[in-house]
């Protein structure tokens, strides 16, 4: 703490040795204010993303407000804007993604955080999980196109649905993919903060290993995975190129989780440089305002939950 | 039936089910490994016959013909993503000191928030914001365009790497700088930055794997080209977005193109996060 104080001295006072120098104060102090400048500016870049989507929204805002998410039909030459197909589509896709996801990245994050936080099996799945979490967004929306769309194929034709492999199942699977490594590097992180001398007080009593989990590690680290779940929510929410590749491009209604769809990142993808008119643009901005307030409501909920957890001790 | 074959009996299930749980989360952890083996293999496999000096050296053909090549995307990918990091470094690295300098103010706490959520923001959105920002001012899609909106991207895992390593310095290193009369700001260039340099190295390799490989928001600021273009004022074709195109075009030798492309990118993109990954833990700070 004393530490800080002098740290703090320094840089209000601009510095040692820079009072009998005017050229050194007058660095010092450009060098302090470009660096504030800089935060400043990361700081409001947040906000001047909310102005300017609210802005370049206002023609559909106005024409139809919030209500528009209300109507199912999307029809751009005859004006109509429902935005509820889509809205459906990205919750769906995203639910269907993190079901499959959690049990995975959970047995990840047990394993690398509770079971073998060192060693060649941490190492091995350590990486898999950094070159997952790095494979860019179109590569797995290729693999997806190509390898995973037909695996969905078959499996439609076996359980009898329209086999179209393309669709919302085959764009939440491929998502699920993609944010296991995001869920369980979350985890694993709040179940490593579970306390030993915790887990030592159960082992004495005989629990086993599995008790130990069950009964501590996660109930202690429960609300750091629900966290790691909302921020993966978010992620999901988000995702762009991979689902725009397999999700089918639909307009009507989803009415079965094997039918195709689009999410509102996918519906922004495919149609923003095709809109022309003022309103059709706008409909599209604002589908993208309330996605980008939705992953900041998320986002800001999960965090505060892991910083909670965090300084529990 | 005894008490003692009883408790045996209890004690016997504890740990059979101790032992299942153990092989059910080993498998389940084993099939996350599943997807990733077989996307690198099909992505190898299917882009290796593709990959030749035509395809890094020759421009794109028009519809019909046969052959082409990627380079005016490869071009672009380099031109695209060299304005996004001359834009995100400098920023990046300067409030990246801000926030260690000042671990406890209130801007500080306000800014590590904010670049948390920034973090998190669909790289679709940043597309429509570099839209709105640049692409409607200006009357026309442009590179640049598209490096404004990668550059966000970048920012919060450069300020991210920036911050940590820099924690990392000890007080001690800074005050015998001071102690010898060098001013604030050359004891932040000149000690703290170098100091903390693989971390910021780190920061910056990682950003430039993440961007090089984006494509949602390139779809409506640099928008694409046939040709090969180095004006950043006009619009420009990248990898990921060549991927992108040729892969849901209904002709197979654009598919074919697109294989290539892919296994491209994918090696560029690992591999620097592999350098990355080697950087951070050769060149640790220590002290």
């Amino acid at each position: 703490m004393a530490r800080k104080s002098t740290s703090k001295t320094f840089s209000t006072e601009n510095g040692v040795g820079t009072r009998s120098h005017p050229m050194l104060l007058f660095l010092n102090r450009t060098f302090t204010s470009t660096v504030l400048f800089c935060v400043i500016i990361v700081c409001l870049l947040l906000l001047a993303i909310f102005i300017s989507l609210f802005i370049s929204a206002q023609p559909s805002l106005q024409k139809f407000g919030f209500l528009f998410f209300g109507a199912t039909i999307w029809d751009p030459l005859n004006g109509q804007f429902g935005a509820l197909p889509f809205a459906l589509g990205t919750l769906l896709t995203s639910i269907i993604s993190l079901i499959v996801c959690i049990p995975f990245s959970l047995s990840v994050a047990l394993i690398l955080g509770e079971y073998f936080p060192s060693g060649p099996i941490a190492t091995v799945l350590n990486s898999a999980m950094e070159l997952l979490a790095g494979i860019p967004s179109i590569i797995y929306g290729m693999w997806g196109l190509f390898a995973l769309v037909p695996i969905v194929r078959g499996f439609e034709v076996t359980i009898k649905v329209l086999p179209l492999g393309v669709g919302i199942f085959a764009a939440a699977l491929l998502l699920s993919i993609m944010i296991i490594p995001f869920a369980a590097s979350i985890s694993r992180e709040v179940i490593g903060m579970v306390p030993n001398d915790l887990k030592e007080a159960a082992y004495s009593l005989g629990a086993t290993r599995y008790e130990v989990i069950k009964k501590v590690v996660i109930p202690y680290a429960g609300s750091g995975i629900i966290a790691g779940i909302l921020l993966s929510f978010g992620r999901a929410l988000g995702e762009t190129m991979a689902v725009t590749m397999v999700i089918g491009n639909s307009y009507f209604m989803p009415t079965n989780i094997f039918g195709p769809g689009h999410t509102i990142a996918s519906i922004i993808a495919n149609e923003f440089t095709e809109a022309t008119d003022p309103v059709y643009v706008s409909s599209l901005i604002e589908m993208g305002l309330v996605l980008f307030i939705i992953t900041i409501i998320f986002g800001i909920a999960g965090r505060y939950i892991i910083t909670k957890t965090s300084v529990k001790d | 039936m005894s008490i003692g074959e009883n408790k045996k009996r209890k004690f016997l299930t504890n740990v059979i089910k101790d032992r299942a749980f153990l092989v059910i989360i080993i498998a389940l952890s084993l099939v996350t490994l599943v997807p990733l083996v077989l996307i690198l293999f099909y992505i190898t496999k299917n882009g290796v016959s593709f990959i030749s000096l035509d395809l890094l050296t020759k421009l794109p053909k028009a519809t019909g013909e046969t052959g082409g090549g990627i380079v005016n995307a490869i071009l672009g990918s380099i031109i695209i993503v060299f304005f996004s990091s001359i834009i995100a470094i400098p920023i990046g690295i300067l409030s990246g000191i801000y926030l260690s300098e000042n671990r406890d103010s209130r801007l500080g706490n306000f800014a590590r928030i904010a670049v948390d959520v920034l973090q998190g923001v669909p790289s679709i959105i940043l597309g429509i914001i570099a839209y709105v920002w640049i692409v409607i001012p200006m009357k026309g899609f442009s590179a640049i365009s598209g490096s404004i909106a990668l550059s966000m991207m970048m920012l919060p895992l450069i300020i991210k790497n920036t911050e940590e390593t820099l924690r990392l310095i000890p007080y001690s290193v800074k005050e015998a700088a001071y102690s010898l009369g060098v001013p604030y700001y050359r004891v932040m260039l000149r000690v703290v930055i170098p100091a903390g340099l693989s971390g910021i190295l780190t920061g910056v390799l990682v950003g430039t794997a993440r961007i090089t490989g984006e494509t949602a928001p390139l779809l409506f600021t640099a928008f694409g080209n046939p040709f090969s273009e180095v004006n950043p004022l006009k619009p420009m074709e990248t990898i990921p977005h060549i991927i992108f195109k040729y892969a849901t075009s209904p002709y197979t030798d654009w598919q074919d193109i697109a294989w290539g492309a892919s296994l491209i990118l994918v090696t560029f993109v690992l591999v620097l996060n592999i350098i990355a990954k080697v950087v951070a833990s050769r060149w640790k700070v220590k002290f």
